[in-house]
Parts: C-alpha cells; sequence; structure tokens
C-alpha cells in the first residue's frame, strides 16, 4: 500500500522534470552518422560514380527491393544503367551496404522521405545518385583495384605492383 | 416542472458533456506531463483542439458494423454506458438545491445505475459475436459485479453516520466533520471500487489490449467507439463527484467561494487523481484482482460497517 502511494508520488514529482521531447519539424533530433536511412549512390572523389553495377545488393537484398542493370562506359568502367529501389518494400537492414564491395551504395541519417503516393517512393538512379562521397571520403574504387581501365593499365593502381609477365618465369 | 429545473437539467447535461470531451485532452496532456512529455500541444493552444479534432475524425472513421454481429444490440450497447451514467448525476447534489433529482433513495439509484453500466459491457462483447469480446465482457462484467457488492456496502457506512440515503442530506450532515475522517477506510474501499466501476487503469482488466485485443469493443468502431470512450470519461466524472459528495463534504466550503465551484474543485482533483493512478500502477492478473476484491476488500468493508454501526450505537446510547 506505501509502495503504491510512493510510486503515485515519484510519478508526480515528474511534473517538475524536463521533457524529453524533441518538437520534431521544428527541432531535429541528432542522428549518429551510422544511422540507417534514406540510400543513396555516391561518388567517387574525381565524380565519378562508384557502383560498378556487380548486382551483390540485390542478392543481399532481403526484401527484393533492389533492381539494377549494369552497363559498361568505352574507358571500361562499369556502371549501372538503372538503378531502381522501391522504398515503399526496403527495411533500412543496411544488408546492401554492407554487401557493396566499392562503397557506393550507402545508407545516410535521413528519414524524412514520406510521400501521399506510393508510387513515388521509387527512387530512380537520378534520385539516387548523390554528388557527394557520404561516408568514405577518398575512396576511390578504380584506382585501387587491378582492373585496366582508360588511363589506368594493369599495375598503376595504389599500392599495386606491376603484373609479372608470366612467360619471362618459364626455364 | 418548473422554468429553473431545465435549466439545471440542461446545464448539468452541457457541463458534464464538455468536461468529458475535455478530459480526454487533459488526460493525454497529463499522462504526457508525468511521464516527461508535451502531450498534445499543436492544435490549438496547449493543443486543446486535439478534441475537436478527435470528434472530427471520430465521425469521418468508417462507423463498421460486423456482419457478424448482432445489429441491434451492437448499436445499443454503447448508449447504455453514456445513458447510466448520466442518469446517475441526477441524484448528485453539484451545490446547494441545484440537483436534477433531490431524491430520498438517492444512493440506491447511484448503485442501480452503475450496476446498469454492466449492461453496455455485456452486451457490446456478446453482441461483437467475437471470442475476445465476449472474454473482455466476460471479464468486465465479473469485475464490475464483485465490485460493486462492496462497494454498496462501503456506502453504508456513511448512510449510517448520516442517517439518511439522500445524497443532499449527506452533504449538509458532514457541516461538522467531513466524512473521510470517520469513515477513512470505507473511502480507501469506495475509492478502489469506483475505479474497477469505471474499469480505470489499474483494473482496466476487461480491455488488456496485450491478451484481449481491445476487449469488449474490439469491434467498435467510429462514434459507437467514442461513446464507449465518452462513458469511461463520465464515469470517472461520476465517481469522483460521489467522493466529494459521500466523503469530502460536497459542495461544502468555505464560503468566499460559491458552492459549486468547491465541488468542482475538489471533483477536479480527485479526477487529477485517476489520470495519476493511470500514469504510475501496474495492471495486476485478473485472477489477482478478483482474489484481492473477495478476499480483502469485502471483509474489510463488512468490517467497517459492522465497526460504524457499533460505535454509532455506542455514542448514541
Amino acid at each position: 500500500m506505501f509502495s503504491l502511494l510512493r510510486s503515485m508520488w515519484l510519478v508526480f514529482l515528474h511534473m517538475f522534470h524536463k521533457r524529453e521531447t524533441y518538437q520534431y519539424p521544428e527541432e531535429k533530433a541528432p542522428l549518429p552518422a551510422r544511422w540507417r536511412g534514406r540510400i543513396a549512390l555516391t561518388r567517387d572523389p574525381d565524380g565519378g560514380e562508384r557502383c560498378v553495377g556487380c548486382y551483390l545488393c540485390a542478392a543481399a537484398c532481403p526484401v527484393d527491393c533492389i533492381a539494377l542493370q549494369a552497363a559498361e562506359a568505352p574507358d571500361g568502367r562499369r556502371y549501372p544503367g538503372f538503378f531502381r529501389i522501391n522504398f515503399s518494400r526496403c527495411i533500412f537492414c543496411g544488408f546492401c551496404e554492407e554487401a557493396c564491395p566499392t562503397y557506393a551504395i550507402q545508407l545516410l541519417p535521413d528519414f524524412e522521405m514520406a510521400e501521399y503516393d506510393r508510387q513515388n517512393l521509387v527512387y530512380e538512379k537520378e534520385d539516387l545518385l548523390i554528388n557527394s562521397q557520404g561516408k568514405y571520403p577518398g575512396y576511390n574504387y578504380y584506382r585501387v583495384a587491378g582492373m585496366a581501365i582508360s588511363g589506368k593499365e594493369k599495375g598503376e593502381a595504389q599500392r599495386e605492383e606491376p603484373p609479372v609477365d608470366v612467360r619471362s618465369l618459364l626455364p | 416542472m418548473e422554468a429553473h429545473y431545465w435549466w439545471i437539467v440542461g446545464g448539468v447535461l452541457f457541463v458534464l458533456l464538455n468536461t468529458a470531451a475535455g478530459l480526454i485532452w487533459l488526460e493525454r496532456r497529463m499522462l504526457a506531463l508525468w511521464q516527461d512529455r508535451y502531450g498534445p500541444n499543436r492544435a490549438g493552444p496547449f493543443g486543446i483542439l486535439i478534441v475537436l479534432a478527435d470528434t472530427l475524425k471520430l465521425f469521418f472513421k468508417e462507423d463498421w458494423i460486423p456482419p457478424f454481429a448482432d445489429k441491434v444490440v451492437f448499436v445499443f450497447a454503447p448508449a447504455v454506458v453514456v445513458a447510466s451514467v448520466l442518469m446517475a448525476f441526477a441524484v448528485v447534489p453539484f451545490g446547494p438545491g441545484i440537483v436534477v433529482a433531490d431524491m430520498n433513495i438517492g444512493i440506491l439509484f447511484f448503485l442501480a445505475m452503475t450496476s446498469l453500466g454492466v449492461y453496455s459491457i455485456v452486451l457490446g462483447g456478446w453482441a461483437s459475436n467475437n471470442k475476445y469480446a465476449l472474454l473482455g465482457a466476460m471479464r468486465g462484467a465479473s469485475q464490475m459485479i464483485s465490485y460493486e457488492v462492496f462497494m454498496g456496502l462501503t456506502l453504508m457506512g456513511t448512510v449510517i453516520l448520516s442517517g439518511t440515503f439522500n445524497l443532499g442530506e449527506i452533504v449538509e450532515a458532514q457541516k461538522g466533520m467531513w466524512y473521510i475522517f470517520p469513515q477513512l477506510l470505507g473511502f480507501v474501499i469506495f475509492f478502489i471500487a469506483g475505479i474497477a466501476e469505471t474499469h480505470r487503469l489499474p483494473f482496466d482488466i476487461p480491455e488488456a489490449e496485450s491478451e484481449l485485443v481491445a476487449g469488449f469493443h474490439s469491434e467498435y468502431s467510429g462514434m459507437k467507439f467514442g461513446m464507449f470512450f465518452i462513458g469511461e470519461y463520465l464515469g470517472i466524472t461520476l465517481i469522483s463527484s460521489m467522493i466529494v459528495t459521500l466523503y469530502f463534504g460536497g459542495w461544502l466550503g468555505p464560503a468566499f467561494l460559491p458552492g459549486v465551484i468547491w465541488f468542482v474543485i475538489k471533483t477536479f482533483v480527485f479526477i487529477m487523481v485517476f489520470i495519476l493512478l493511470r500514469a504510475s500502477m501496474p495492471r495486476p492478473r485478473y485472477d489477482q484482482l478478483m482474489e484481492y476484491g473477495w478476499k480483502v476488500l469485502f471483509p474489510l468493508s463488512l468490517l467497517n460497517l459492522l465497526g460504524t454501526a457499533a460505535i454509532k450505537l455506542i455514542i448514541d446510547k
């Protein structure tokens, strides 16, 4: 009985405590950098697309909301011909970000993407591709990968040794 | 009928229904305060227009009657709770001379009308033709009937002290001393029974959303649900005003304020206590609730009745 009255008194005292509410539209909640929000395609430091259309994100997606088609530029760079994320299905699990070998697809701390029409939640490539390097600045996939593209032959990437001519090793 | 009589009836109806609507806002706001939140604060000053918005929303919601329900009873049930509670207010003396029906059997009428509230729950749960609703209704009915038994018994303490069933005369009889002092045990029992009677937290067993969806009103939508809602808030107001009338001297108070104002202030305090209870108490299990009622409160109320009667006899001798 006493404990009931005591808990009522303690709850009553909460009237004079500080409010915990964020007055949302005016006052935004501080989101940590790793907050899994809106998905975006980032660019490398040269401004090129990071995505190489490897389909790993689409394969990792548990709800199959990612659709893309790989294409290849004349300089040998691969890029997605179209890239589509259906955010009405997306569960923001972040598996696509973990699966991505090029840091291209990233979840950003932004959740304000409500729409009145369900169709508007389907984001095309031009909606997804942002002019930023996202969470991994300075990372340029084609500068560390061993793949030859125009302007960079094999062995010219960072921390890469020139390829060995296997025929010269013959006895 | 005299003209001023209709003024009282209309005034009581107007004030009560607006109080019930206002309590929706007050409860949300106070619960928020006690949980370190703001609560509704957008619609109008301090969010007071949230009630208007809620009502509009309820009117525009789909008012669905399940095809498997008993339609007549289904529609009828929510009206019973509002009507019975409003009827019970007829005997409450709001101020000197301000009472709808100055009956000599006031307390009996009050008990009869609160008992009718059970019909609303049982009929609503039964007419929904839904197992969850029926279980909720059964639980609600058994709880309300059990707690009604000693609610009536504990009221007899004040009846013995004042020697009348008339609520106005009971208030007059408290001129020397409020009955909270000689009837402290009776007050506590009546208060607990009152919470159970209005099935408010912590005794909102018929709802128990974690086990029974929403209990007896699972199938209700739109304004029919709103009636249950309003009925609950009217019930809080009724129990609060009865506590004030029976144990806290009703409209008695220092003369610098009129009696009605004293009555409203005291009632308001108890409404706040009801809301505070909701904010701080955990819900007991169903069997705990029944055990508490029958094994603790029922004997206590009998003891209270016998003790009051004995002391009254001794003093009168």
